[in-house]
This record gives C-alpha cells, sequence and structure tokens, in this order.
C-alpha cells in the first residue's frame, strides 16, 4: 500500500469506529442539531477531500464528476436528516474507492514488472576487481565483465569468452543462442553459462533494452477506438445522470406528493451512475494485452494498433526475410547416374572453397563435413560463368550453363526455379545443383493458421515470377506479386487498400529492410527479426523481435482476446449500471447497495481485464 | 521540443481530465498522459518550455489536486 492508501485506511477505520459509537451510544439525542453535530465529526473525517474536491471542481467549472455526485448524495442525505445514512455512504465510497486503488496498482505493477527487463547494474574491471556500475555510466569502448545468471546491460561484441544466451525475455523464444567471440551480444538477454567479456557498443540510452521499454512504456500513450470512447462517453453520461436524477427528485412528487422519498430515490440514482469500472477496466485491459504480447516477443506500440489487428482481414508479406530465411541454401542435387549427391557437393564445394560467394558458401554448408581447400589447385575464374579447379587430379569445373557451353559438356538442364550449378569432372557431366532461398520452417503453418482464421494472404516480392509462385504454392499464399520495385510496393499495398472493407484493416509484414515506406503505408506495419535493428523498431507499429512468421497470428489472437474483454467489461458495466438505476429510481435499492454493487462490478471488471495478460501467455 | 515526465495520478478517469486540461494550455502543441506508465509525454514550444510547464502542473492540479508531477 502507498502512503496516500494507508492515509485513507487510518480516515475509514477512524471514522468508522466513530459511527459505531454514536450509532450506540445514548447521549445523542434522536434529533436536532446536537445530533447533526456529533455526525458531522465521522463524516468531515472521511468525507473532506471529496467535498473539497467537489467545491473546487464547481469552482473550475469541472462540475459533474464522481467527487460532486457524492459531495451531493451525502449533504442530501444529511438535510433530509439522514444523518448515519450520509455518513455511511460517504464511508462504503471511500472503503470502494481505496479497494479499487488498491486492486489497480496492484495489477498495474503485475503487468509493469513483466515488461522490466531493465538491467539494474553492469561489471566493470577495475584494478583487476569487478565493480558494479550503474549501466548509465559505461562509455562506449569500455569492456564490461557479465557473469553467468546475469543480464547482459549493454549492446556489444564479445571480445572473450563463450555462452548460450537466453533472449525469451525480449523474444519469447525459449532456446537459447549460442555466442562466441566475435559476436554481438544484445542487452536484455541472460547469460546463462560462461563468463563473458564485452566491450560496449552504444551508450545505455541508445541500447537495445532502453529502446524497448521505451517503446513498452509509450505504448499506453497510444490510446485505442476504446479508451477514447469511454472518454467522450463519460462526457455525455454524467450530465445525462444529473438531469435524470433532477427529474426524479421534481417531477413524481408532483403527482405523487412525498417529496423527501423521491429526493433520496434521486441521490440513490446519482450514487449508483458513478462510471469507475468502465474508465477503469478499459486501459487496464489494453495494458495487459500488451504486456501479455511482449513477453511473447511482440512488441506493439500502441492500443490503437492492438484494436486494428483484431480486425485485420488482409495480410500483406514480403517474401525474402519474411516468409523465406533470406539466405540461399542448397535445395536439391541432382547427380549424374555414377555420381553420389554427396561426391557432387564435395566436388564442387572443393572447386569453390577459394571464392567468398554467397553461392559458394552454401555449397561449403552443404558439403558438410570440414573441407580441406589444400585438395583443390589450380583455381580459376572465369568470370560470369564459374570456376574450374585440379581436385586430387581429377578436373573438376563448376558454374552456370555458359560455363558447360564453353567446356563442351552436355549436360541436362534443371529448369526449376533458384539458381543452378552444373558440375563437371574430366570433361564429363556429374550433374547439377539447385541453390534457392528456403521458406522459414513456420511459414506454411503460419500462412495456414491466418486463412483459417479468414484472413487474405497476398505476397509481394522483387523476385522472379518462377520462384516466386514455387515459394507462394508451396506455402499456400492467395495472391503473388513478383517482379516488383520497391515503389511497386507501394502501389500494390494501395490497390489492396482500396479493395478491402473500409471496416477492415490491412497489415504488412517486412523484415524492416528497405520496406520503411510500405510499412508506413499500411494500416499496420509489422517488422519482424527486429532484435537489434533500430530501422524496424523506429518503422513499425508492431515489432516481431525474433523472425518466426506463426507470430503474427499469436498476435492476432492476443489482440481478438483482448478486445472481447474490452468489450464483455462494456457490456458487463453498463448492464449493471442500467439496472441498478432502475432499481435505484424505483426505490428497490438504498445507497449502501449501490455503492457494493459499483465496487463489485469494478472489481470483476479488473479481474477480467488482467486476463489479457494470460491470453498471451496461453497460448505461447 | 518533446519531453517526458514521471508523475502520480491515482485514476484513469483523472489522467484523462489532466490530459484534456493541459492541451488547452497555450504553447502546448500535444500531450499524453498514461495512467498505467505513471507518465506525461508533452511538446511545447521550445523556448517557453519551462514556463509552460509550470502552467500545465497548475493548471493539473486545478482538476486533480492529488496529482503530483515530477518536472
Amino acid at each position: 500500500m502507498t502512503k496516500k492508501q494507508k492515509k485513507v485506511l487510518i480516515r475509514i477505520i477512524l471514522s468508522a469506529a466513530c459511527t459505531a459509537l454514536l450509532l450506540f451510544a445514548p447521549f445523542v439525542p434522536e434529533s436536532g442539531w446536537i445530533r447533526l453535530a456529533c455526525y458531522l465529526v465521522p463524516y468531515l473525517l472521511i468525507g473532506y477531500d471529496i467535498l473539497r474536491k467537489a467545491v473546487m471542481g464547481i469552482l473550475h467549472g469541472e462540475i459533474f464528476d464522481e467527487n460532486f455526485l457524492m459531495a451531493v448524495a451525502t449533504v442530501g442525505a444529511m438535510i433530509l436528516g439522514e444523518y448515519a445514512e450520509g455518513v455511511e455512504v460517504m464511508l462504503f465510497y471511500q472503503i470502494g474507492e481505496l479497494f479499487q486503488s488498491y486492486a489497480v496498482g496492484k495489477s498495474r505493477k503485475n503487468i509493469a514488472s513483466l515488461m522490466d527487463i531493465r538491467p539494474d547494474y553492469a561489471n566493470i574491471e577495475q584494478d583487476g576487481e569487478l565493480k558494479q556500475v550503474d549501466p548509465d555510466e559505461v562509455a562506449v569502448g569500455d569492456v564490461i565483465v557479465i557473469r553467468p545468471g546475469e543480464r547482459v546491460p549493454l549492446d556489444g561484441v564479445i571480445l572473450e569468452g563463450r555462452s548460450a544466451l537466453n533472449t525469451s525475455a525480449l523474444t519469447g523464444e525459449s532456446l537459447p543462442r549460442e555466442a562466441g567471440p566475435g559476436d554481438d551480444i544484445i542487452s536484455g538477454c541472460v547469460n546463462t553459462s560462461g563468463l563473458l567479456r564485452v566491450q560496449v557498443k552504444r551508450p545505455f540510452g541508445e541500447s537495445t533494452v532502453s529502446k524497448i521499454l521505451d517503446l513498452v512504456e509509450n505504448s499506453s500513450l497510444k490510446k485505442a477506438r476504446a479508451e477514447n470512447f469511454i472518454t467522450k462517453f463519460a462526457h455525455y453520461y454524467t450530465p445525462a445522470v444529473c438531469i435524470g436524477a433532477a427529474l426524479l427528485a421534481f417531477v413524481p412528487p408532483l403527482f405523487a406528493g412525498n417529496f423527501s422519498v423521491w429526493v433520496s430515490r434521486a441521490l440513490t440514482f446519482l450514487v449508483i451512475s458513478c462510471p469507475c469500472a468502465l474508465v477503469i477496466s478499459i486501459p487496464l485491459s489494453f495494458f495487459g494485452g500488451i504486456g501479455g504480447a511482449s513477453r511473447a516477443g511482440i512488441l506493439v506500440k500502441g492500443g490503437n494498433y492492438l484494436e486494428a489487428l483484431a480486425e485485420t482481414k488482409t495480410i500483406v508479406f514480403d517474401k525474402t526475410g519474411t516468409l523465406t530465411q533470406g539466405v540461399f541454401a542448397v535445395s536439391e542435387t541432382l547427380p549424374a547416374p555414377g555420381m553420389t549427391s554427396s561426391d557432387l557437393l564435395t566436388f564442387a564445394a572443393l572447386a569453390e572453397s577459394y571464392s567468398s560467394h554467397p553461392i559458394s558458401k552454401s555449397l561449403r554448408e552443404a558439403a558438410g563435413e570440414k573441407l580441406d581447400s589444400s585438395h583443390a589447385k589450380d583455381v580459376e575464374e572465369i568470370a560470369g560463368h564459374g570456376v574450374t579447379a585440379q581436385v586430387d587430379g581429377r578436373a573438376v569445373a563448376a558454374g552456370n550453363a555458359k560455363l558447360m557451353e564453353r567446356l563442351g559438356v552436355s549436360y541436362v538442364p534443371n529448369e526449376k526455379p533458384g539458381t543452378v550449378v552444373y558440375v563437371a569432372v574430366d570433361g564429363r557431366f556429374a550433374g547439377s545443383i539447385r541453390i534457392s532461398d528456403q521458406p522459414k520452417p513456420t511459414a506454411a503453418k503460419a500462412i495456414r493458421e491466418l486463412r483459417s482464421q479468414g484472413v487474405r494472404t497476398v505476397m509481394l516480392t522483387g523476385d522472379a515470377a518462377a520462384a516466386a509462385d514455387a515459394v507462394g504454392r508451396e506455402l499456400g499464399i492467395d495472391e503473388i506479386h513478383s517482379e516488383l520495385l520497391p515503389a511497386d510496393k507501394v502501389t500494390q499495398v494501395e490497390r489492396l487498400l482500396s479493395q478491402k472493407d473500409p471496416r477492415s484493416t490491412l497489415a504488412f509484414v517486412g523484415d524492416g529492410i528497405n520496406d520503411a515506406p510500405v510499412l508506413s503505408r499500411a494500416d499496420i506495419g509489422i517488422a519482424m527479426g527486429a532484435m537489434g535493428s533500430d530501422a524496424a523498431i523506429e518503422a513499425a507499429d508492431i515489432v516481431l523481435m525474433d523472425d518466426d512468421p506463426a507470430k503474427i497470428s499469436l498476435a492476432m489472437s492476443i489482440s481478438r482476446k483482448c478486445l472481447r474483454i474490452v468489450r464483455q467489461n462494456i457490456v458487463f458495466a453498463l448492464g449493471v449500471k442500467a439496472l441498478c438505476l432502475i432499481l435505484g429510481a424505483a426505490g428497490r435499492a438504498g445507497m449502501q447497495a449501490a455503492i457494493f454493487a459499483d465496487v463489485g462490478v469494478m472489481v470483476l471488471a479488473v479481474l477480467n481485464a488482467t486476463r489479457t495478460l494470460r491470453a498471451a501467455k496461453k497460448q505461447a | 521540443m518533446q519531453k517526458k515526465f514521471k508523475m502520480e495520478v491515482d485514476c484513469a478517469n483523472c489522467a484523462a481530465k489532466m490530459e484534456e486540461a493541459a492541451k488547452k494550455v497555450d504553447g502546448v502543441k500535444n500531450v499524453s498522459i498514461s495512467f498505467m506508465a505513471q507518465k506525461m509525454v508533452i511538446e511545447a514550444d521550445d523556448e517557453r518550455f519551462d514556463a509552460i510547464m509550470k502552467e500545465v502542473v497548475k493548471v493539473c492540479k486545478k482538476v486533480e489536486p492529488d496529482c503530483e508531477i515530477y518536472l
């Protein structure tokens, strides 16, 4: 409990004790000003701040807030001679407020602590001893030491040591990542095994962890439509209720008489009308949804984006690096008769072993076991064709079709998409190796899940039609547009935007590299693989920390669940309110019941709101 | 210039009211208060920033006397 809350608690206890004493004390007269004076003690003790706020509100032209409602209701009760009731109502109201502020504060802290990946200190080596300093004080170029079990405080590059890094706080991914000397290391990860010495590359203020914390904290500043709806709603609601109460107090007595009964009903009506539950539960739901999502490695920059994502019916994907891995890998080997796949790969990899071209790299990777490049001699590169070399005394040629033609080798053409390397050994065709960009392992599942949720999937790429169609068909994408220049991608997205149902939204998913214009043009820009990439974090509305496309459908289900909870709360709170208002107007519910109903609705709504947190956990 | 301030505010409704009041202060271009993060982000004219901030605190105290803004 905070100091403020403790103070209120003490006031509640004192005032309650005082009221109880007065109720049973024999010296208090049945009526009259002495009785009033007696009851004014606990009343002012518990309600002075409410009365002050109500008066100040009126002076500042801010009438019709809950303080005003409570002041009118309790002062009204006092005037009617219902002294005990006036005190009780104020007492219950304060108990409710205290309960609310405690519950809300607690859930707020729970959510905030989930997102807290702030490192507390960094270890700096000084005169052979480790010293703990504030990460803010570490300069670029300094060397810090990270012991096993500690959180990486700053971005840098590993100088010494090997370790497995747990990135789950950033990405939601539970598999640790291996890192060794020369590798970049990102703040916010946890060092799980070895001692690391790291040279700092960026000041704390610009580190990944600061950027993420900033982004998540600021997310609650971008308010969702539903949140603004409540603010606007309160604008009309409170005056409407006050007018209703005034009518209730003065109109029925004209016909039925019994003025004081109707006034007290009108006061009850006022007390019931406080819209607290609604006002508190909605931002809390969005905050919980955003917090839960960030736990799963999905950063949402505002409640408005979470809301928009729930309505997404079209998702446009960039191909390279988003649906595919963006790196070339051997996808097929077609050895000629008398040759095995592994021999074919070894010959090609050895011939290309001196080249740094990405194709040679993927050949070497596919060949597997450590290649001894000393087996290859007399390597000759023929620009635009390939290489020839002597491998263990045999003449090997590896390159494109033009190389085969130039050497006069009759080869079997491979027409499938991708880059094809033809290999000849001793002047005879040995086979072909196809190298292409591979779809990510989870891409097909991601597309399938999205389509089962009724989302139209579109793929845009600058690649040739054959390669694009092959990937698109394999993944089951609805629409494929290939051979696009970056500007064409914007045109395509604009065309799709004009085609869609205006109530639905369109999301664009890219890797954040050179697709910033499209990211900002789409209703929602989603950048993936953003760990350590500032550009992507800046440009997008939603950031996936790892590069798993399946996170998109997870993000969508979190957003839908969050919105569902928001709607439940709106309907539930308004429904109970309406019911209580009717009962109050009919004289069936007293003020105490009204306040208990209000606090009950509020607590249930807050508990419901915190479910958004768990929505992400269950599905991750 | 855009600046962030830590603050203490008790309820979401009060935060909304303070935000509305702060927006009306002369020289304030944009302001957003987050009850959840207990934070205020404000964008205002550079040369009068401190004076504007003082005025913002004043109007916020007016609508919600219990609030605290840490300048």
